[in-house]
């Protein structure tokens, strides 16, 4: 299974470099969508169907309003050439690469091995989800009972999202 | 925005009934099966955007939609915190106590208040994804004039 997941991250990296060198916008956000449907093929071979349903949901419709922002606007990127700034930047990010794999490459031998590790919570709330919630599907049953303030802290967050929507659109719209 | 053509409006007349029932489906099976609120909610508000797309923006009177929708996602997170707060006074006084009778597992009317919770979470998630697509298309049609 592990060389099943290497091989679809691979093209999700493949997806998401080219959607950054793309010319042509719209191709740039196809080649985004393989990043989401490959995460959704990992989440199906993990056996996460919870996640892999909202995850394709999402994916679908963020996509289809993608694809009507850049079929409304121009497809040409914009391109300017690199200044001063542009330079400094890329220094700072090439240094900021080398930090973090020389702490990734520190870290990795204090890990897990992967899919075998545990957190110390997980094991009461597989054996205990059942009786306590009375529901049969487990995550239903993490989320909006044990886990009930992330539920609301996430719901939250969506209103806000969508009052800072409105009011930048509706200001923009007065003038 | 303009609508699209004949085979695409059919289509779609045919096909958004069924997404938005296979959303209520995933809902109210969300103690049940995979899937729940949030993907639910997702889903029920994709066939509102599919019916959108397809018919262009005259079709519907958008900003009536939209005022709607707002007022039901706020109605929506009222309701789960009010239903929140309803365990500070049944019960053993806790934030999210889970106060109704659980029933036999496997039921549909069973595992106490998550049908409820998954429901108006699944309103607000519907209510507050359309409402932002609604208000840039709304935005948009507002700019072209």
């Amino acid at each position: 299974m592990e060389a099943a997941l290497s091989v679809i991250i691979g093209f999700m990296i493949l997806g998401a470099l080219y959607a950054i060198h793309a010319r042509d916008l719209l191709s740039a956000v196809i080649a985004g969508g393989i990043v989401g449907y490959g995460l959704v093929i990992c989440f199906l071979l993990l056996q996460a169907p919870d996640l892999a349903i909202v995850q394709i949901v999402v994916e679908t419709i963020t996509l289809i309003i993608m694809v009507a922002v850049v079929l409304d606007s121009s497809r040409e990127e914009r391109y300017s050439k690199p200044d001063k700034q542009a330079y400094l930047n890329a220094v700072t990010g090439i240094l900021i690469l080398i930090v973090l794999f020389y702490f990734l490459k520190a870290a990795a031998g204090t890990l897990d091995h992967f899919g075998e590790g545990t957190l110390r919570m997980a094991g009461p709330y597989i054996e205990g989800a059942h009786e306590k919630t009375g529901s049969v599907n487990l995550v239903t049953g993490v989320i909006f009972d044990f886990r009930g303030y992330d539920t609301l802290g996430e719901a939250t967050v969506l209103v806000t999202a969508v009052l800072g929507v409105l009011t930048i659109l509706r200001l923009k719209g007065k003038k | 925005m303009k609508g699209m053509t004949v085979i695409v409006k059919k289509t779609t007349q045919l096909m958004a009934g069924l997404i938005f029932i296979y959303g209520i489906y995933i809902i109210l099976h969300g103690h049940l099966t995979p899937g729940g609120g949030f993907a639910g909610g997702v889903i029920i508000a994709g066939s509102y955007i599919l019916l959108i797309l397809a018919y262009g923006s005259d079709f519907l009177n958008l900003v009536r939609e939209e005022s709607g929708s707002t007022m039901y996602e706020n109605l929506a997170i009222l309701i789960i915190i009010l239903m929140a707060c309803s365990g500070l006074i049944f019960g053993t006084k806790i934030f999210f106590f889970n106060w109704l009778p659980r029933g036999t597992a496997g039921e549909l009317l069973s595992a106490g208040m998550l049908p409820l919770y998954n429901i108006f979470i699944g309103m607000e998630v519907a209510a507050s994804i359309l409402t932002i697509f609604l208000a840039l298309v709304i935005f948009k049609e507002r700019s072209r004039k």
